[in-house]
């Protein structure tokens, strides 16, 4: 075991690295584009169904498809890292957009109207009343990409975009149950840990109260 | 006496084209309190919301001190009047002080100024500031988070006071305190006030008129003492609709 450990301990630390950092960016071009875009539906509602069908048609792709898919584009394909990117970026769309426009579309009206009879202006009104309301909704729906992404990332390195997964195709190849492992646990454990993270902001955002609204 | 806020023939439909309101015209004196009664759907919620223009008028106008509502800057306009709406207009993520302030906060007042103002607003409605201040409005009681909503339409020291059956949900002994204490606090701000209510009792006990609608027109405009005295039949239904329980009960005892 220590042997082992000594052989690959830095490439596995090496490769959660990686593979944090592919889910990371992916994460944040996702939150980027689904915020604000959830936001924008709950003001032209009528978009709604076709923009979130479109994202959840995206998630039903299947993750070694979009690898695939992309490859070939021209300025994708030159690294396998954007191909993971952008596939990890479409995966979370979903639930980022599905929760924020939830989250926002939840918030009593009542509240809402208040908040215009008082004068505060637009941006006011949503930075002070309505983000704050949907912000643990927001964070759940991101908490939930997170997680799924850690897992799809793994996939990523059969595109050679590197990450934990790169222990596990390598070890499935050559009948190696160990590597398999050693790719396996650290990406378990990374989602566990990105998901109890995100749990805790989550928390910390909650509206107090039992009465809390959505 | 000058007008502080006035109607001119304020007519509204909704895109439905049904109409809400038709023809409403009278005056609520500077400093004084009009009580708008009539049953639900007359219109009288909408009928307020046409002075902070959240409701537009199709026809007519709303004048405020003089001005017509149209010609005023919307932010200002609903920044300089007070709104208070039926239990659940506060903020649940925001501590009672946050909320009493966040008038002040919005135009961007220093927060040492907004904490002393919400702090004595606080005082003024009958919560102590220290104990009340650091909570959240779900750890108030209705009665509690009612006077929160009166020290926030208050915040900005407006002269107009819009209140939609602000005590409804309340049950009658605090009904009682409130209207108690909104009278005190009324006698010495000399506010402006439109108070809109189904409840005849609060409107002859706050009220300096009484307007009552019925389906979107004006019936009468009276003082307290000619409203429960006039022989206008709508007037008379409604204060009878009023009496029935106790009526009853004393024909019982006879029998």
């Amino acid at each position: 075991m220590s042997e082992f450990f000594h052989q690959y301990g830095d490439e596995i630390g090496t490769l959660t690295l990686e593979h944090l950092w592919l889910t990371g960016a992916a994460m944040l071009f996702a939150a980027a584009i689904a915020i604000p875009l959830g936001m924008a539906l709950t003001r032209r509602p009528r978009w709604a169904k076709p923009v979130i069908g479109t994202a959840n048609v995206l998630q039903t792709i299947p993750s070694l498809a979009m690898f695939g898919f992309l490859l070939p584009l021209p300025w994708l394909g030159e690294r396998a890292a954007r191909v993971a990117i952008i596939s990890l970026t479409a995966y979370a769309l979903l639930p980022i957009l599905r929760n924020t426009y939830a989250g926002l579309r939840g918030i009593d009206p009542s509240l809402i109207e208040v908040a215009r009879a008082m004068g505060l202006t637009n941006a006011q009104r949503f930075f002070k009343v309505e983000l704050p309301l949907a912000a643990p909704f927001i964070l759940a729906g991101l908490r939930t990409a997170t997680v799924t992404c850690v897992g799809i990332a793994t996939i990523a390195a059969a595109v050679g975009a590197g990450g934990l997964g790169e222990l596990i195709f390598r070890g499935v190849a050559s009948v190696d149950n160990e590597l398999v492992l050693a790719g396996a646990i650290p990406a378990a454990l990374l989602a566990l840990a990105c998901d109890g993270a995100l749990g805790l902001l989550e928390r910390w955002t909650r509206v107090p109260g039992p009465s809390a609204v959505p | 006496m000058t007008a502080g806020i006035e109607f001119r023939n304020v007519g509204f439909a909704t895109a439905q084209r049904r109409r809400l309101l038709s023809d409403i015209s009278f005056v609520v004196e500077e400093g004084t309190t009009t009580a708008v009664l009539g049953r639900s759907g007359s219109g009288k919620t909408t009928l307020l919301r046409t002075v902070n223009r959240m409701v537009e008028p199709s026809s007519g106008q709303v004048l405020l001190c003089g001005k017509n509502v149209r010609d005023v800057d919307l932010t200002g306009l609903r920044r300089g009047v007070g709104y208070v709406i039926q239990e659940t207009g506060l903020f649940p993520h925001m501590t009672v002080q946050r909320n009493v302030g966040l008038v002040l906060e919005a135009r961007g007042e220093a927060s040492r100024e907004r904490n002393l103002r919400s702090q004595d607003l606080l005082n003024a409605v009958g919560l102590e500031a220290r104990t009340f201040g650091p909570r959240y409005p779900h750890q108030l009681s209705g009665g509690q988070r009612q006077r929160v909503g009166l020290a926030r339409a208050l915040a900005a020291q407006p002269g107009v006071l819009l209140m939609d059956e602000p005590f409804g949900a309340l049950d009658p002994l605090t009904r009682m305190e409130m209207q108690d204490m909104l009278r005190e606090l009324l006698a010495g701000l000399k506010k402006t006030v439109l108070l809109v209510t189904h409840d005849l009792d609060e409107a002859l006990f706050l009220g300096d008129r009484i307007v009552l609608l019925s389906e979107g027109k004006l019936m009468a405009h009276l003082e307290p003492q000619e409203f429960l005295h006039s022989r206008q039949p709508e007037v008379e239904a409604y204060v009878h609709a009023f009496h029935r329980g106790e009526l009853s009960a004393a024909a019982e005892k006879r029998a």
